[in-house]
Parts: C-alpha cells; structure tokens; sequence
C-alpha cells in the first residue's frame, strides 16, 4: 500500500470495496496507457492529502481484465467511485487535479 | 493570490517545443517557468500529442524507437535537471498588452519578462451530434489507450493520414478487422505508411467515405457512411471507432492577442519564433501546419529560446 493507495485484483476487488469504510475511488489503468501515467502523481496527492475521507485504489486491466469487463470499462483512463460497496459515479478520461477534486467532492465528508 | 516573483520567461505548453525551450532557457540561466498544462485523454495534455502515440521510430539518437510518453518524460527530467520550474495546470487567460506580461492560472496570475507560447495542436472530433456520449463506450480518442478493449471485435479508423494509419496498425494487434474510411480515392499519408496500410491483412480501406452517423444506445453498434462520389448511404457494423482526421491550434488563448492565420496557427517572422509582441515568441505545432513532427517542434522550440535569450539581452 505504498503512498496510501490501495492495489486492487480479481482476487480482492468485491471484499475490498464492499469493505471500505471511506469512499473508494478505482483507477482503471494499464502500463501501456500515456494519459494514466499523467494522472497517477495527481491521484497520489488527493490520496494523501483526503486519506481517511476517501481512499484511492488502482486496478490494472492488464492484469485484472474480467473486473474491467464486468463494469464495462472501455476506455482508460476510466476512475469509478464506490460508496457501500455500490458504483455511485464513472469518470472517463485523464482530468487535472482541480477538476478531479470538483468531480469527487460530493463523496468527500466535509467534517472528518 | 498573486506569485511576486518576476520570471525571466514563462513557457506555456510542455510538448517537444514547450519543453527544448525549457531545456535551453534553463541551461541559459533564465529558471524558465513551464505551465505544462493538465492531464486530458486528448492530446491538449502535458507533453502534447506524443503522449497518445507508442512507438516513435523517426526521433534521431533512438534506432530501436522510442515509446512517446517516455520521450517525453525523458525531455521533462532533462529540464528539471537545469532547474525548470513545472506548473501542471492550464493558462485560462493572458495579458500581452504591456509588460510585464502576465499569466493567469484560474486566479493565480505570474509575470515574466518574456513568453514563449508552444501551447501544440490537438486532434479534431468528427463533429457529430451524439459523439460526446459514445466517448468511453466505442468511441475513443486514444488508440493505445483502448486498443486493448476491442479484442476480437471489428473497428473504423476515419482518416487517411500518417497518423490514422499508425492507429489501424497498431488496433489490429487487437482487432479482427480495422476499416480505414478515408474521404478521397487516396492516402495523405507517408509512402511508408501507405504501405503498411495496404499490406495488412486485417486492415480494409473504405475510399471517397465520410461517418456520417452514430447507432448504437449505451455501446457503439455501427456507424453510417455517405459515399462521397455517389451520395449512397451505408451501415457499418463497429463497437470501435477511432478518430484521426487532423489537428486544430491551442490559440483559442491567444486570439485577439497574437496575430494568427485564418485557421488559427500563429503567425511567427519567417525563419525566427518572434510574433508580433515584442518579448512573445512561438514555437512547435502552434505556429507549424506544415511539418507537425516532434524533431521539428524540438527544433523550433530552441530558435524560441534563442530568440528569447538574445531579446532579453537585448533589453539591458
């Protein structure tokens, strides 16, 4: 779990999310992909600077393609939103950091 | 919130132009200030067009290739070394009518003695109706990003330039079959790449053909197309449809304020970088429609700096 962020596979997917006690934004990447190397630093920072309001996790398609499928992820960069174990938002395409932070922050809790 | 500093230079864009300039006003001693802009899937991003590509097999001094988004982390280190200064967000407004000249960034405004704009091109859309909501459900901007998802499945690359060749070649690693729509009876593209085109297997060229329509109701379905000859209507059956029929200028900042061509790429002095305000100075895709390759936007990014330099020196 380096820099606060969390290392999503097939394997731990449902338990992770489903257990999360904070919001949990998934990242949808892959090595191959320019756009999600760009945002990566960005996700790093929102993990530091909002951990214990909301968790940030990354799951590569290479790897874990059936989890993709199963949310019908065509286009990476794609970052999903999970609150309760539930998919609440879906966000394709790299954003900058401010815009990012406008798209999540209705999942992130104003009093910590 | 205003940054008190006074910046010898301000470099906007952080392409292969934005980023020689860098490398060179840095190593001048000028502690260039680079607003590299923000991540996008399009190609208006930190790094510029070449993030989107794979394989760069024309950039000198690289005889294997290169990967496009590592040469251009690779541009990025060599000017952090010689102490650039990286703002990851985008100019949303400028002010170039008396100096110092300034820079916005939302509300945060940065002054500098001089500017050199390498703000690159990006990729032009089809300009259909319901293209926004296929994006990220068949439709992409990006074929190294989503290659990967059309596994098996058949697809449409519209263009018939350098650059839509690249992508039909490199989706057919994925795709059963890739059908080229190109609008006349011939290819732009390079004699190379024409080549590669035709002898692809997996790749079939639709000519004289324009996507005229979009099917499908949560996922691409097919795409229709209009003979450009004839006027005959047809159907396609594609989950995947990948776009490259061209580029427009990030002047969308500059107008009004620099002088630029009808189409709006920059007008720079033939042979220089210098614009029309003293003390601004383009460089790269900006100002470039003709050539449009990473070794000459790298080139045209040190005549700014140079230019740049010796106009700074100029002023004492």
């Amino acid at each position: 779990m380096a820099d606060g962020i969390i290392t999503l596979t097939s394997a731990n997917f449902d338990e992770t999310v489903k257990s999360a006690t904070t919001p949990i934004v998934v990242d949808f990447w892959a090595e191959w992909c320019g756009p999600c190397k760009a945002i990566a630093p960005v996700l790093t920072e929102i993990a530091k600077e909002q951990a214990g309001k909301i968790t940030i996790a990354k799951l590569n398609v290479d790897d874990h393609g059936d989890i993709a499928q199963r949310f019908g992820v065509m286009s990476i960069p794609t970052l999903m939103v999970f609150n309760n174990g539930e998919m609440k938002k879906k966000m394709v395409g790299a954003k900058g950091k401010s815009q990012l932070l406008a798209e999540i922050a209705e999942f992130i809790p104003t009093k910590s | 919130m205003a940054d008190a500093k006074m910046h010898e230079v301000i470099i906007i864009g952080s392409g292969p132009a934005g980023l020689t300039a860098a490398i060179y006003t840095a190593r001048a001693n000028l502690a260039p200030l680079v607003i590299e802009g923000e991540p996008s899937s399009t190609s208006d991003q930190p790094g510029g067009q070449l993030m989107l590509t794979t394989d760069v097999e024309n950039f000198p001094g690289f005889p294997e290739g290169v990967m496009g988004p590592d040469l251009m982390m690779k541009f990025r280190d060599q000017a952090a070394r010689f102490n650039a200064a990286f703002i990851t967000e985008k100019v949303t407004k400028v002010d170039f009518s008396q100096r110092p000249f300034k820079v916005w960034v939302r509300d945060e405004m940065h002054q500098a003695k001089s500017i050199i704009v390498s703000t690159g091109a990006q990729s032009l859309m089809l300009g259909l109706e319901n293209e926004k909501r296929f994006y990220g459900h068949g439709l992409s901007t990006c074929a190294t990003c989503d290659g990967f998802f059309f596994k098996g499945q058949e697809i449409v690359v519209v263009g018939g330039g350098d650059s839509a060749i690249e992508e039909a070649t490199f989706l057919t690693k994925f795709a059963t079959k890739v059908t080229l729509v190109v609008r006349r009876d011939v290819l732009r593209a390079s004699k190379i790449m024409q080549e590669r085109a035709k002898n692809n297997p997996k790749i079939e060229i639709k000519w004289n053909a324009q996507v005229t329509e979009l099917f499908g109701t949560e996922k691409l379905t097919g795409v229709g197309l209009v003979d450009t000859v004839t006027g005959a209507k047809s159907k396609l059956d594609v989950t995947g449809l990948f776009v490259a029929i061209g580029h427009r200028p990030n002047t969308d900042l500059f107008k009004g304020v620099l002088d630029m061509e009808d189409t709006g790429y920059l007008k720079t002095r033939p042979g220089s970088s210098y614009t029309n305000i003293a003390g601004v100075f383009a460089c790269g895709d900006v100002q470039d429609h003709t050539y449009r390759q990473a070794i000459t936007a790298a080139g045209s990014g040190c005549m700014a700096a140079i230019d740049c330099e010796r106009w700074l020196e100029s002023q004492h």
